[in-house]
């Protein structure tokens, strides 16, 4: 396995949307984690004498409001996005490619019993599931990682029961069938590790869209909840000063774009690497 | 889908009214009066048991009674129909106008493969999807309604108004919806064309002299149809979850934001029947998608798929 890494990583090295899309992920992910050592302020420090600072050398992107440091709030809104996009993409394939690879192994009422379930799942986006969530439970980051995580469960069982049904017609299958493997082992032997890439994309995809249902869902009020900053929140703060501080607008905007274009980025360049057949399609 | 719909029901009753115990004082809150909460069971029929409950407000929503919302004190279709007359229309005129969009932009990057108006279109979508659309309205809104003074920053004029100061109103939360769904078909249409472009029968075509555009548009765009329907299928429940954050941007009297409404009052009556409407539409509209697929490709029709 190390070998096939270090073999995509040099690969992407020749991959312009792999390079983009990877520098920005991981600049994201360095300062999703470096929040938790330092910030250049705190988040907590209010001072209304500061409010709305320029861009400054002590305020890097300026204060809002009630005087907080904005490059601050974004720092840690970044460590916030990731968190609840990693749990729910946790919980998607966590309980989603067990699923699939159940339904593809079992074929027949129990393939078809997952399916219908599935496609049900998915007639309730995010957001209502959210919605439903929040009207129960009140709002809070836990209940939007559940609902964004419940909509990742049907995502990843149809794509692990798509490639695996395909990885089910192999000779070497049949070979490791013959060989007296049970369905549990050819599925986690053989069938998971041919399926991993095509996981792995679609993992990408669904943490950039995770990014995006959570920052839809923390503006709606439904997500994270004060204090902790989010970068959905910062924008419905930004909101109502839209009149008077359209620069609050641009800055958790900014960073949720780029954050989730590098993310798209990057599984575009990955899917080309580890699946050449696609490249044709795109 | 009639099943599905009927389990859909049984979801939504299951989570808003067995699973919060007592909705009753639920909805009012700990400090609530005892004779207020037994009125309110007595209103929602909390007395009786669950499963005819459940049979009660099933047969309500086939008949369009929907119960007398506890905030407003009006009939939920009431409320219902007052706001699908905003909602509605946003939805079909953000469909279209992504549809007007992504379509011929789409085509013209699968003919100009690789050229550099396939790269710019294809990077505008690529930046269309990173977007969120709620941001995209707030950067629309800077622009149009706080620097240039155009267009009003939200709230809706009403169709009592006038067909034109409604129009407007809609028109900044159309296109922040639009744009972004515009940028994932323009992707989807372009990768459909590339297929089909390259199959036996458009060369075929274009050996016995049909142009080049004609190929194109009449033979290719059509068998490119059914991944493109499919994703607009599919981007149905999005917009619609869509729909919901815009309407709240702009502050339009819509669905969306009497489902927020609604939560925050505490309202389960309205959630709860928002929620099936909501559900509902999406699994119809599925239903719809598949039932076009034969329409556009005659090769599917009575092999089951519709």
């Amino acid at each position: 396995m190390p070998n096939r890494f270090q073999e995509v990583f040099q690969e992407g090295l020749q991959h312009r949307n792999f390079i983009i899309g990877g520098t920005i992920t991981s600049a994201f992910f360095l300062i999703a984690l470096m929040s938790y050592v330092w910030t250049p302020h705190s988040i907590e420090d209010i001072n209304i004498a500061v409010k709305f600072a320029k861009p400054s050398g002590d305020f890097w992107l300026g204060t809002d409001h009630f005087g907080r440091d904005i490059f601050s709030m974004l720092v840690v809104g970044a460590r916030n996005s990731v968190i609840v996009a990693f749990v729910a993409i946790g919980i998607g394939a966590g309980l989603g490619v067990p699923l699939g690879l159940v339904a593809a192994a079992q074929r027949g009422w129990t393939d078809e019993l997952i399916m219908r379930v599935n496609d049900f799942t998915f007639a309730f986006p995010a957001l209502i599931s959210a919605i439903m969530i929040t009207a129960i439970l009140g709002p809070g980051a836990v209940n939007s990682i559940i609902a964004i995580g419940i909509f990742n469960i049907p995502v990843f069982a149809r794509i692990a029961r798509g490639s695996a049904l395909g990885i089910w017609e192999r000779e070497f299958i049949l070979a490791a069938k013959s060989a007296g493997k049970g369905q549990v082992r050819i599925s986690l032997e053989h069938i998971l590790p041919n399926i991993l890439s095509i996981l792995i994309v679609q993992a990408t995809i669904q943490f950039a869209l995770g990014i995006l249902a959570e920052a839809g869902l923390s503006y709606l009020g439904l997500g994270t909840q004060p204090p902790a900053p989010s970068w959905g929140k910062m924008l419905k703060e930004a909101q109502t000063l839209i009149h008077m501080a359209p620069q609050l607008a641009i800055y958790p905007g900014l960073a949720i774009a780029m954050t989730v274009l590098g993310l798209n980025l990057f599984g575009d360049g990955l899917r080309d690497i580890l699946d050449p057949k696609l490249r044709r399609s795109r | 889908m009639a099943i599905t719909l009927l389990v859909a029901t049984v979801v939504v009753f299951l989570v808003l009214e067995i699973l919060p115990g007592d909705p009753a004082s639920f909805m009012l809150g700990m400090e609530a009066q005892e004779d207020t909460l037994s009125a309110l069971r007595a209103q929602m029929g909390l007395d009786q048991p669950a499963l005819v409950r459940y049979f009660k407000w099933v047969l309500g929503l086939l008949s369009g009674d929907l119960g007398i919302s506890y905030t407003y004190d009006v009939p939920v279709s009431e409320l219902i129909i007052e706001r699908i007359f905003v909602s509605l229309p946003l939805a079909i005129l953000a469909i279209v106008l992504s549809t007007v969009i992504a379509i011929p932009l789409g085509v013209i990057a699968a003919s100009r493969h690789n050229k550099s108006s396939d790269l710019i279109i294809m990077g505008f979508s690529q930046l269309g999807i990173a977007i969120p659309n709620f941001w995209f309205a707030m950067l629309l809104t800077i622009v149009f309604a706080v620097m240039l003074r155009w267009l009003p920053a939200g709230g809706f004029a009403g169709w009592d108004a006038g067909f034109f100061p409604a129009l407007t109103s809609l028109l900044l939360p159309t296109v922040s919806l639009a744009l972004p769904q515009s940028a994932i078909l323009a992707r989807v249409t372009r990768s459909a064309v590339l297929e089909v472009i390259q199959e036996d029968y458009i060369r075929t075509a274009r050996a016995k002299g049909v142009s080049r555009g004609s190929a194109l548009w009449n033979h290719a765009l059509r068998n490119a149809m059914i991944p493109v329907v499919t994703i607009m299928g599919l981007q149905f429940s999005f917009l619609l979850a869509g729909t919901i954050i815009i309407e709240n941007v702009f502050y339009l009297p819509g669905i969306g934001r009497l489902i927020f409404q609604a939560i925050s009052q505490r309202d389960l009556i309205v959630v709860k029947d928002l929620v099936i409407l909501l559900s509902a539409a999406v699994i119809i509209i599925n239903f719809i998608v598949d039932v076009l697929y034969a329409v556009i490709d005659p090769r599917l029709r009575g092999s089951g798929h519709a």
